[in-house]
């Protein structure tokens, strides 16, 4: 350890920690462009120049080990001079075309200039002309002009997604960012490049141009993507949907959790929130037993559960299969786990429907298996490998045989993990089929009922990760239409069946769940939110026994 | 005085070949070196001689090869500087050219120092016959065994290459040229680590200047104090001065170090043509501040040059008559460091290309009396904010050109001639 004075406050800070994060220890934000806690150093952009004493020159703060007794200025008249210089001569070239550029609004050099230039304009020369609206990769565009050559897209290139793409070609200030010739910026991970340029220069082709980031609203959740459970903010814009084609998700944006995704989501993750807003959600309880016809909540409950209570009085509890999901949170398995098994004694309940193609996998954020909570569901005891009950695959063997005559499916496409006439044999076999999920799919067209799920966005509850972190999803738009949480939906249901459900709230839930599930006993439903919790201190579980689901 | 010790090689018929240059009594420091003297004598020898880098940064030479390190295991190189790209600098070519192998010899003696066994001669890419010349002298080298594996029948071995530039002055900079060297983009590294301890792939490096190692050889045959008494106080031996610009015979002089500037242009240099006056010299390459024709009894050493707010730099001297247009003389200065700046760090890259375009439309007869001291002010602020000392080397000449001359500059402001004259403060940002 070592003690420095910044600014006056003197803090004791870990040998090798750098003079800009030992600011940041002592609650002093010095500006940066380049400097990315992420990357490598490499000290171009000066913005960061601070005084320390006993030295001759300025030093820039993101370079410079803190060391014993150092005393460090960062608001001398001549730090505030070179921040001030720095950012003019950053504007020199600088197009300044914020009415257009949809980085208005959350740029660097916007916000530096408001708080450490306000300076007038001295520029009146021609400025460099580079070229502008270039399309550099699938969902990329790069904007050279604005571009201030901090080098923070290409390390990124260079050091998290290791594909080298970018390179910064030229001298002085005819330099530009450019893909190597040949290549375009076409990697997993891609998207953040955009969320790093601390500029205009890199814009998002999913998102430009169709919402002001000042309309934006911000939701802390976890990326459903896959199993790795990335820690987002999902950017909503509540007001002015009709800018934006109809959508309320604007984009999702990483958060920064140094156990789970650090500053990173990948591309696949970031741009897979499209079924929020998408024509297919489903909007409504709707009967499709002939024609098709929408359904108040209540008169879906009270059918539903008439049909399934003649099915078991007829055929008993072992002719109902209950298909949970691992796309549901602890919360929606907990309650299906209380409402299925313990109050209707159902036998078969599982979840995991392992994929025909298997899923896309790296050794960095990207898992195989491309749902958030199955380890979640493991731990709550909701799958045929955990109880005695039937597999999915056994269950629709059965209910091809009619030894089940009611299925209840919640947000799988069968498809995906069963040949089609398997599935569609199956279930035109059965008394019963109900869906239950945020979109349609091949599934939800053979089901008798058709129940509507929030998304993931429209709904709070938790997921576990697959290295059994516990993490939080916050309600970041309501519900659409008449969509509820699927634990609602239980709910509901079980209210029919005169089955005690006694929970207002996510929260209650979790409690509940608390109470009596082993695996999460214990758990402070406060301190879930924004980093989550591990429940095996961090232990990452070994990637065979995270099976594909 | 001394006489000559490379420079009296330069008057010789084939003084670049082996032959010649072994006649001379080349290759007998190597010798006597490899068989009677341990690398830290060598090194202690330099020290003495106060034989300074002589690339323009004046740095010891001796105390620099104390720096790497005694302990690692690593590889150690030594990368000669030949990127010789300072405006008005001409002294490298011609010791290239001309002493070829007292270069090679002074390479061998400090590899031998450092411990290096392969060592580069980073040379800019303009320089087509001198790289065509080393490597031919090179394979002369090896040929004839003093170059390769068990030199003069010792344990010493050494290799030596020659690394082409690709045209950058910023390679000259000793990390960008490591960069280069590497195969990278030029780009100047940050400091620390210094190249002694982490520099040619990330190994233990010694990069000094083709003069510098070229005078290594002399100073071990006949003695460190030997030559340190050759020149002033603290700047060892004698110095080529490269003698450009409006005097009679430009060209390079091998002096003491200190001769004082008004002797190397009116004894050596034969003074100005007839008729004219002095303006204004740059004694160390374009970077070095300039000086006006009465401080020219300066001393040129690094220190001297250093008290009167100028420096020894490469010592190219540019002698400007006063025909000279100073505002175009800047501008092309201006234009050069612009041309050249790497773009990795921001002052430079933008200050230098601003500043640049206020000269051209000052030349083109639309400057504004503020133009003056916003270009003073710019020059301030690239001032020690970069990484390398191309900032510094772009922003003396415009602090040095616009304070000594600058009534040539509010001459150059007021005498609107351009066709769009223009308002002081911009009518509107239109125009």
């Amino acid at each position: 350890m070592v003690k420095v004075t910044i600014d006056g406050i003197e803090i004791e800070i870990p040998k090798g920690t750098t003079v800009i994060q030992a600011a940041e220890q002592a609650g002093i934000e010095i500006p940066r462009y380049c400097y990315h806690p992420g990357l490598s150093i490499v000290g171009v952009c000066r913005i960061c120049l601070v005084e320390i004493e006993r030295m001759p020159k300025l030093q820039v703060a993101c370079y410079t080990p803190a060391t014993e007794g150092m005393v460090v200025h960062t608001n001398t008249e001549q730090v505030l001079e070179a921040r001030q210089a720095v950012m003019e001569f950053l504007l020199v070239n600088h197009p300044l075309d914020c009415p257009v550029c949809d980085q208005a609004g959350e740029c660097w050099l916007q916000n530096f200039y408001m708080q450490h230039a306000l300076h007038d304009s001295r520029m009146f020369e021609n400025k460099v002309k580079k070229s502008k609206a270039l399309q550099i990769g699938p969902n990329v565009m790069l904007d050279s002009e604005r571009c201030i050559l901090c080098s923070r897209c290409v390390r990124f290139c260079d050091e998290i997604s290791k594909s080298n793409e970018l390179g910064i070609f030229n001298r002085g200030d005819r330099a530009e960012l450019q893909p190597y010739p040949g290549t375009e910026l076409d990697n997993d991970y891609s998207g953040n490049t955009i969320d790093i340029c601390p500029v205009g220069a890199l814009t998002d082709r999913d998102f430009r141009f169709r919402t002001r980031v000042w309309y934006l609203s911000e939701t802390e959740s976890i990326c459903p993507g896959c199993s790795t459970g990335c820690n987002i903010n999902v950017h909503h814009n509540d007001q002015r949907t009709y800018k934006a084609g109809g959508s309320r998700v604007s984009r999702l944006k990483p958060r920064y959790n140094p156990d789970v995704n650090e500053w990173w989501m990948c591309d696949a993750g970031r741009y897979g929130f499209t079924h929020v807003d998408a024509d297919s959600r489903i909007l409504a309880p709707t009967r499709s037993i002939g024609e098709e016809q929408e359904m108040s909540w209540g008169e879906a409950a009270s059918e539903i559960m008439t049909k399934l209570r003649e099915v078991i009085s007829v055929h008993g509890k072992e002719s109902v299969g209950v298909i949970l999901s691992p796309q549901m949170t602890n919360e929606d398995l907990f309650v299906a786990r209380r409402f299925f098994r313990d109050g209707l004694g159902l036998k078969h309940i599982d979840f995991e429907v392992a994929p025909l193609t298997t899923g896309a996998k790296d050794d960095f954020l990207i898992k195989a298996d491309k749902n958030p909570n199955t380890a979640g569901a493991r731990l709550l005891g909701v799958g045929a490998r955990q109880g005695s009950g039937m597999t999915v695959a056994e269950m629709l063997e059965a209910a091809r045989k009619r030894k089940l005559r009611a299925l209840y499916i919640c947000h799988h496409d069968l498809a995906n993990g069963f040949a089609v006439d398997v599935v569609e044999e199956a279930l035109t076999a059965q008394d019963l089929v109900v869906f239950q999920g945020p979109n349609t799919n091949s599934t939800s067209a053979l089901a008798h009922y058709v129940l509507p799920a929030a998304a993931f966005v429209e709904k709070t509850g938790s997921f576990t990760n697959y290295a059994e972190r516990v993490q939080m999803i916050h309600t970041a738009v309501t519900p659409l239409g008449e969509s509820k949480a699927d634990w609602q939906i239980f709910r509901s249901l079980a209210k029919e069946a005169a089955i005690s459900v006694p929970y207002f709230e996510a929260e209650d839930v979790f409690q509940a769940l608390t109470a009596e599930v082993e695996a999460f006993s214990g758990l402070p439903y406060a301190g879930l939110a924004g980093q989550g919790i591990a429940l095996r201190d961090g232990q990452a579980l070994p990637e065979s026994e995270t099976v594909v689901a | 005085m001394a006489g000559k010790i490379i420079s009296k090689f330069f008057d010789i018929d084939g003084g670049n070949t082996i032959d010649v240059y072994e006649r001379h009594g080349g290759y007998q420091s190597i010798r006597r070196v490899l068989k009677k003297m341990a690398p830290g004598q060598v090194t202690d020898e330099v020290l003495k001689s106060n034989l300074r880098g002589l690339g323009g940064a004046g740095f010891p030479a001796g105390r620099k090869w104390s720096f790497i390190p005694k302990d690692s295991p690593k590889p150690k190189f030594l990368v000669v500087n030949a990127d010789e790209s300072e405006p008005g600098t001409f002294k490298d070519r011609y010791i290239m050219d001309r002493y070829t192998h007292g270069l090679f010899e002074g390479i061998m003696i400090a590899s031998y120092a450092i411990g290096a066994n392969k060592a580069f001669i980073y040379i800019r890419g303009e320089y087509v016959r001198q790289a065509e010349n080393l490597v031919e002298q090179i394979k002369c080298a090896y040929d004839r065994g003093y170059l390769g594996k068990r030199i003069f029948g010792t344990n010493f071995n050494l290799d030596l290459v020659v690394h082409r530039g690709a045209g950058a002055y910023i390679c000259g900079e000793e990390t960008a040229l490591l960069e280069s060297l590497e195969g990278k983009k030029g780009w100047p590294r940050m400091k620390p680590p210094f190249p002694a301890i982490e520099g040619a792939f990330k190994c233990p490096t010694i990069v000094n200047n083709v003069e510098t190692i070229a005078y290594v050889p002399t100073i071990l045959q006949e003695g460190g104090e030997w030559f340190s008494e050759l020149g002033s106080e603290r700047n060892g031996g004698l110095k080529l001065y490269g003698v450009s610009g409006h005097v009679k015979k430009p060209g390079v002089y091998e002096l003491p170090m200190g001769t004082s500037l008004r002797e190397i242009i009116y004894e050596h240099a034969g003074g100005l043509q007839d008729g004219r006056k002095l303006k204004a010299v740059v004694p160390g390459g374009s970077s070095a501040p300039v000086l006006t024709a009465d401080e020219i009894d300066v001393k040129m050493d690094y220190d001297s040059l250093a008290k009167i707010g100028s420096m020894l730099g490469s010592a190219g001297v540019i002698v400007m008559d006063d025909t000279t247009d100073i505002v175009r003389a800047l501008y092309v200065v201006t234009r050069f460091y612009h041309h050249e700046s790497c773009g990795q760090c921001t002052p430079c890259r933008e200050g230098t290309g601003w500043a640049e375009r206020i000269l051209k439309r000052i030349l083109d007869g639309n400057g504004r009396s503020v133009d003056i001291d916003n270009l003073l002010n710019i020059a301030g602020n690239i001032m020690g904010n970069t990484i390398c000392p191309l900032g510094d080397a772009a922003a003396l000449p415009l602090k040095s050109y616009l304070t000594k001359f600058r009534a040539d500059f509010e001459a150059a402001v007021s005498d609107r001639n351009g066709v769009g004259k223009v308002a002081d403060e911009p009518v509107s940002l239109l125009n």
